[in-house]
């Protein structure tokens, strides 16, 4: 295999290993900040038990979070050189700021997350949480206007020509506010809220199916599904927006999304199907005029088919490909909305716990975030080729000069090696953790968190 | 914001200069007491050992990640020569830092023997690796690595792997083992303590024999490192602060003066930081034996514009960062007591 492919194998590992972990903290710290919030607002211990566990699920996710994510940066360089010099005016500064606003506000309050409970009152562990939270809401802030700079670049102009072409920023909020950025800033948190609230609503349910641990199951759940219910339904809104997004910003996208070759009015979006890209054609089933109106909010406008928009099928990302994962990521998105509407319902309706169907639909629902993240993700950045900065560098010109394959192939090699293992011993911890379950001492809060009590009594 | 007639890229050379030295500094004991990890027998005393650094290790690899980004951001073309140009060095540096950070979290996570067993030597491998690769980098750097007319690397990994790198190197693992043993004498008491109190002394020793070293190899074979001191005799001022507080540790180690020890060690490390800059401007990395093509804080910059975003960032951030990481450190202040939310 010749370099190109290596490296975008290698780079799919590992931001595809990555990104199982920033969206578990991101959810599990809106997770942690509502339960530990609880706690101060009504006092009840069962709170504080739920903050404290799920403080330890969040640590796990954290560690490897933050290890895996040291090889991303790192690989823009060793891997991606000449993407770096064209993107580094650009790209770096956001990457740069996410450092200085995100990562160091994480990391450090996590210090008081983790190790503080006995060490500060339970104000300032309040705000740590918070302050943690804060910082993983702006690290994906940041790297998704890096990204999305990406996708729809805005407020640069390009400066030299031939190899020593870059894009330089010209109007940095113009680069930061480009024109798909907020829309996949929302995308991306609500399906990082998803993530954690179905991870926290798959273990409650089954404690509950196991017959452990029940209160502390019970209160988990009801702000599990309340997170997973809101989360999912903002989804469907931050989903829509984002495809009209890229339907006017990258309509070739777009187009491969739904396998739509010829420009059409009432254009069909299709339920589930293949791409025959031989004969330029969709198999499966659709309803007529519904991407029309995703994309524009009306039947009759036309929608750009990939002919018209990239003539040259060189132009054109694998079409079958990104079909797939777009609608797998949709199927899943609608999929986790009734889910999280039915456990609602069901919890609503107090019989939620001893329907032993439903508890278990809900244990398997913590994959689907996990899959939809992927998925879209997959969707987004295939979407995107051949081009790695829309419509000025291709993904092929972006490689390092000086990197051969066989050196690419020792480090995807001893990178698949330490990621399997670390994927073996994540699952391993988090069982065991799970399985532990909480711990009941911290129904009895100790050391200056209950200090406010024993003022108050 | 207007920054006038202030020279950024110069200001930026200093400020990630400033951003490596935080790391050495602060990760720089994390990385020394993973170094000295394995020494200790008992499992309560290795576990004081990682809750030592337990609160504090994440956030100053984070020093790390800043420094990398800035870079990226600030010197595009430095940051991609030397990441690519480095490959496999850089690819081994990651996996030692995952298996330093991964093994502190999960050493303590089971009680088996031997689950305990592989996660010490993988923190403990992972520390001193990735302290070499860090300082066989720095070698390099200062002695000049082959840039070819596009201002990319033109050498081979075992190239990279000169005597007088891998000498760095050892110093660096040597400087660090130091600075983690002085750290760790803070955080500890009792007989573990009185035992650290001895492996300083011969930390002390390693570190000032491969200092010796490293100051005559950079004199004889690396002479242009010494040729701005050389040249501005006021400079040597610097050196001699180095050499000053390199000369404190011991006497405050000897007075119990352990807080004041690991000052000193601080000190020694920004002199340190500050004649290699010093050196090194305005070069960021010396093409040899090509100087003409070596990487400047003007040949690869990047635009004024971004120069000037990001020093608005960093005047916003890093007060910020300071205020809450040193309030973190006083928080956390005193010896080291195991209870149940410890590694």
């Amino acid at each position: 295999m010749d370099v190109l492919t290596l490296s975008r194998i290698q780079f799919t590992l590992t931001i595809s290993f990555h990104y199982i972990y920033p969206p578990l903290s991101i959810g599990l710290g809106v997770m942690l900040v509502l339960m530990e919030g609880m706690w101060l607002k009504t006092g009840k211990a069962i709170y504080h038990q739920m903050a404290r566990f799920w403080t330890k699920v969040f640590a796990l996710t954290f560690a490897i979070g933050v290890a895996t994510g040291i090889v991303m940066e790192f690989e823009f360089g060793t891997n991606w050189a000449t993407y770096s010099r064209y993107v580094g005016d650009v790209f770096g500064s956001a990457l740069a700021a996410e450092g200085i606003f995100a990562f160091f506000l994480e990391s450090g309050f996590l210090a008081l997350l983790l190790f503080g409970w006995d060490k500060v009152g339970r104000k300032l562990h309040f705000f740590a949480t918070c302050m943690v939270c804060l910082g993983a809401h702006f690290s994906a802030i940041w790297i998704v206007v890096a990204n999305s700079w990406m996708q729809t670049p805005a407020g640069y102009h390009i400066v030299g020509e031939g190899m020593k072409a870059r894009a330089e920023i010209t109007d940095f909020w113009g680069m930061v506010f480009n024109p798909s950025s907020m829309d996949r800033l929302f995308h991306t948190l609500c399906g990082a809220w998803q993530a954690g609230a179905f991870l926290v609503v798959s273990v409650s349910a089954w404690y509950l199916l196991k017959k452990k641990h029940e209160a502390f199951a019970k209160t988990s759940m009801r702000v599990g599904l309340a997170v997973a219910l809101v989360a999912s339904l903002l989804q469907l809104v931050t989903g829509h927006t984002s495809a009209q997004g890229v339907a006017k910003n990258q309509p070739v996208k777009l187009a491969a999304f739904e396998g739509l070759y010829e420009t059409t009015t009432n254009a069909p979006l299709t339920l589930f199907g293949w791409v025959d890209e031989k004969n330029e054609k969709v198999i499966g089933s659709a309803i007529p005029g519904m991407l029309s109106f995703l994309a524009h909010n009306n039947t009759a406008k036309p929608v750009t088919g990939l002919r018209e928009a990239a003539p040259d099928p060189k132009g054109r990302p694998p079409v079958n490909f990104t079909f797939q994962m777009f609608h797998l990521m949709v199927v899943i998105g609608l999929g986790m909305i009734a889910v999280a509407a039915f456990g609602a319902f069901f919890c609503w309706r107090g019989v939620l716990f001893r329907k032993r169907w439903m508890l278990w639909v809900l244990v398997l629902s913590v994959l689907g975030p996990q899959i939809a993240n992927q998925a879209g993700w997959f969707a987004a950045e295939v979407g995107r080729q051949p081009w790695i900065v829309q419509g000025l560098l291709r993904t092929s010109e972006g490689l390092s000069a000086v990197v051969k394959a066989n050196m690419v192939l020792t480090s995807m090699i001893l990178f698949t090696a330490v990621y399997v293992l670390l994927f073996a011993v994540f699952v391993y911890l988090l069982n065991d953790k799970i399985q532990h379950g909480p711990d009941e001492a911290d129904l009895t809060p100790s050391g200056k968190l209950a200090l406010p009590e024993r003022n108050k009594a | 914001m207007n920054f006038g007639s202030l020279d950024l890229n110069t200001t930026w050379f200093i400020l990630i200069g400033v951003l490596f030295t935080g790391y050495a500094m602060l990760d720089g004991f994390d990385l020394g007491v993973g170094a000295l990890h394995l020494f200790t027998k008992k499992d309560e005393d290795r576990r004081i050992m990682l809750n030592a650094i337990g609160p504090v290790w994440d956030g100053n690899e984070v020093w790390l990640v800043t420094g990398g980004g800035a870079l990226f951001a600030a010197f595009p073309n430095v940051y991609a020569t030397v990441f690519s140009g480095f490959y496999l060095a850089f690819v081994l540096l990651l996996v030692a830092l995952i298996f330093r950070a991964v093994a502190i979290e999960f050493r303590s996570k089971q009680p088996m023997r031997w689950w305990r067993q592989m996660w010490d030597v993988g923190f403990s491998a992972g520390s001193i690796l990735s302290s070499l690769l860090i300082g066989v980098a720095m070698g390099n750097i200062a002695c000049g690595v082959p840039i070819d007319g596009r201002g990319e690397f033109a050498g081979t990994f075992l190239g990279l792997l000169g005597p007088y790198p891998l000498l760095v190197g050892v110093t660096t693992v040597a400087l660090f083992m130091m600075h983690g043993a002085i750290y760790a004498l803070m955080k500890t008491e009792g007989p573990l303590h009185d035992k650290l109190r001895r492996w300083v002394i011969n930390c002390m020793i390693f570190f000032i024999i491969c200092y010796a070293v490293t100051t005559m190899a950079t004199l004889l074979y690396v002479p242009h490192m010494a040729a701005r001191v050389r040249a501005n005799p006021w400079l040597f001022s610097i050196a001699l602060v180095n050499m000053l507080a390199i000369a404190n540790i011991p006497r405050e180690i000897h007075h119990g003066r352990d807080w004041r020890a690991f000052l000193s060690s601080c000190v020694a490390m920004i002199a340190l930081m500050g004649l290699f800059g010093l050196e090194m401007y305005p070069n960021l990395v010396l093409s040899n034996p090509e100087v003409a093509n070596s990487l400047t804080v003007h040949n690869a910059s990047s635009s004024q514009k971004t120069l000037g975003v990001m020093l608005t960032i960093a005047l916003i951030g890093v007060p910020i960062v300071l205020a809450y990481t040193v309030s973190i450190y006083w928080i956390f202040r005193g010896k080291v007591k195991l209870d149940k939310m410890s590694y």
